[in-house]
């Protein structure tokens, strides 16, 4: 794909975050695409794309009354809005629609009109993960990450590390759910969930979504917002049994993903001044600092707990607080692409001075899937 | 009123051998006659080379402790809290996901890269799981 030819016009959250028990979730994705069609200054009638992940294209088209000429289902967990926004960037490359709306959301919390995730008995799963005891992702999540400690020679004070310097971002951060500060000793000492895995080291459950609006870059000057321009992207998947990747010393969707992004952008690791690496768990910045070649793994967990990722630090990383603190109701990769737009308009909370450009990164599944976006402000 | 069981695996004609394997008390893997490609979960090619020539055998039984999460909370239906989710690296390189049994559930006796051998858990007259327990000598 080309670099800088399609470029984000409209992008909001939904109006609130947090605990939504009034809001059912397709009316969650309702008033995030309402959100961002205001905010790119459209009309519903302009969108001719639609991406959607976990509900159907077809029901969000439906109840928004879009009459679409390109559809993306993809569903691959939490990074779908990366592969959505790949896909959507080659569609209009490519001259299959125009504008693209995709959007997310996910009444995680208060499970009003969502469906609970199950795992039929008989699917792979089913029969090989299932028996064994797995209880929804904090059961599963952090299975190799004993193995990655092993391995590389990571503690557990620097795995804690990462909860507490998200937690300084999301402090800045007026819509983040927790803000107050926490020390390495409060991550250790907090209720147990999965060893190793306390509870601070574990995502938020919330209710709420997002929308991105996508079209080329030609047009995108005519928006009333600065444009975000798709500068790389990449894609891949691996295996929905964590028990079955390939290694647990990295995430071989990561290695794909990361690596190609940066490839088609032409950019290398010192190019980045922002960076989102979807944490649904405390390892999960540490593995994409090493898959996507900022550094080896040895060093990921020292590169954090001496402070290179906090407001401040050479490469400030999950600025919004991250799924650990800002909010996760099940697939946050959406909002990871939020905070990366606002930091590339100039806009966040906590914005980076001067960011050119920014690296968002997401997982789906138990590193299932993955994909990678870079943007820039700059065309 | 009964307490909740455990999942219940439900085979398919691609897996059953696995499951009658169990059974029978054995450990049954896959292999490409191929590539020799040893592999797991079961499927009737080899994901390595796509040959359909694939014969079942049956493995040793032994393997070592790869990873696990000691689960607390929340507690899947039929299992007590704390329990080991592990994920065992079988002698013939396959990994799979089981449980630890005979074993306190804790860091300090579940040590990575221990040695382990498979122990069958019959849950019905259908279906036997494979567990692991520490390798004696």
């Amino acid at each position: 794909m080309r670099r800088n030819q399609v470029a984000v016009v409209g992008a909001a959250e939904t109006t609130e975050l947090g605990v939504i028990p009034n809001v059912s979730q397709i009316q969650l994705h309702a008033d995030a695409a309402l959100n961002a069609i205001a905010d790119a200054g459209l009309k519903l009638s302009d969108i001719d794309g639609i991406a959607t992940a976990v509900e159907t294209p077809q029901q969000i088209a439906h109840y928004l009354g879009i009459t679409p000429t390109w559809v993306d289902g993809t569903s691959v967990g939490g990074c779908s809005f990366m592969l959505h926004v790949r896909h959507a960037a080659a569609a209009i490359e490519a001259g299959l629609c125009k504008t693209v709306l995709i959007t997310h959301a996910e009444s995680g919390k208060s499970m009003i009109g969502k469906l609970p995730r199950s795992i039929p008995a008989d699917s792979l799963q089913g029969q090989f993960e299932a028996p064994f005891g797995i209880y929804g992702p904090p059961s599963m999540f952090p299975i190799p990450v004993l193995r990655y400690m092993k391995t590389y020679g990571i503690t557990h004070e620097q795995i804690a590390m990462v909860a507490v310097v998200q937690r300084e971002w999301a402090a800045k951060n007026p819509r983040a759910m927790m803000k107050d500060p926490i020390t390495v000793a409060d991550v250790l000492n907090s209720r147990m969930i999965a060893y190793p895995f306390r509870l601070l080291q574990c995502c938020l459950v919330t209710d709420g979504g997002g929308a991105l609006i996508l079209t080329s870059a030609d047009r995108a000057r005519d928006f009333p917002r600065k444009p975000v321009y798709i500068l790389g992207t990449g894609e891949s998947v691996e295996t929905p049994m964590v028990s079955q990747m390939e290694t647990f010393n990295s995430s071989r969707a990561f290695k794909v993903a990361g690596p190609t992004a940066f490839k088609e952008a032409g950019i290398t690791h010192k190019d980045v001044d922002h960076l989102m690496i979807y944490d649904a768990f405390a390892h999960l910045p540490l593995y994409g600092l090493g898959d996507l070649g900022f550094m080896p793994h040895e060093e990921t967990g020292k590169f954090i707990a001496d402070g290179n990722t906090r407001p401040g630090g050479k490469l400030p990383l999950n600025t919004n607080g991250g799924g650990l603190s800002y909010m996760h109701s099940g697939m946050y990769g959406m909002y990871a692409l939020q905070e990366s737009v606002r930091q590339m308009r100039g806009i966040a909370p906590a914005q980076v001075k001067d960011a050119k450009i920014s690296v968002c990164h997401g997982v789906g599944g138990m590193f299932a899937a993955s994909g990678t976006i870079i943007f820039t402000n700059e065309k | 009123m009964a307490e909740p069981a455990r999942a219940k695996p439900k085979p398919t004609p691609e897996t059953q051998h696995f499951w009658d394997g169990t059974q029978a008390g054995e450990l049954r893997l896959q292999r490409c006659d191929a590539c020799a490609n040893v592999y797991f979960p079961p499927r009737p090619f080899c994901p390595s080379c796509a040959s359909r020539k694939v014969s079942v055998f049956k493995a040793s039984g032994k393997g070592k402790l790869y990873s696990y999460v000691i689960n607390h909370r929340p507690a899947a239906p039929g299992f007590t809290p704390p329990y080991a989710i592990a994920v065992v690296e079988l002698d013939e390189g396959p990994r799979m996901m089981s449980n630890i049994i005979d074993c306190p559930q804790t860091p300090e006796a579940l040590e990575l890269d221990m040695k382990l051998e498979v122990a069958f858990e019959k849950l019905d007259d259908k279906i036997t799981l494979p567990m692991f327990r520490p390798a004696k000598g």
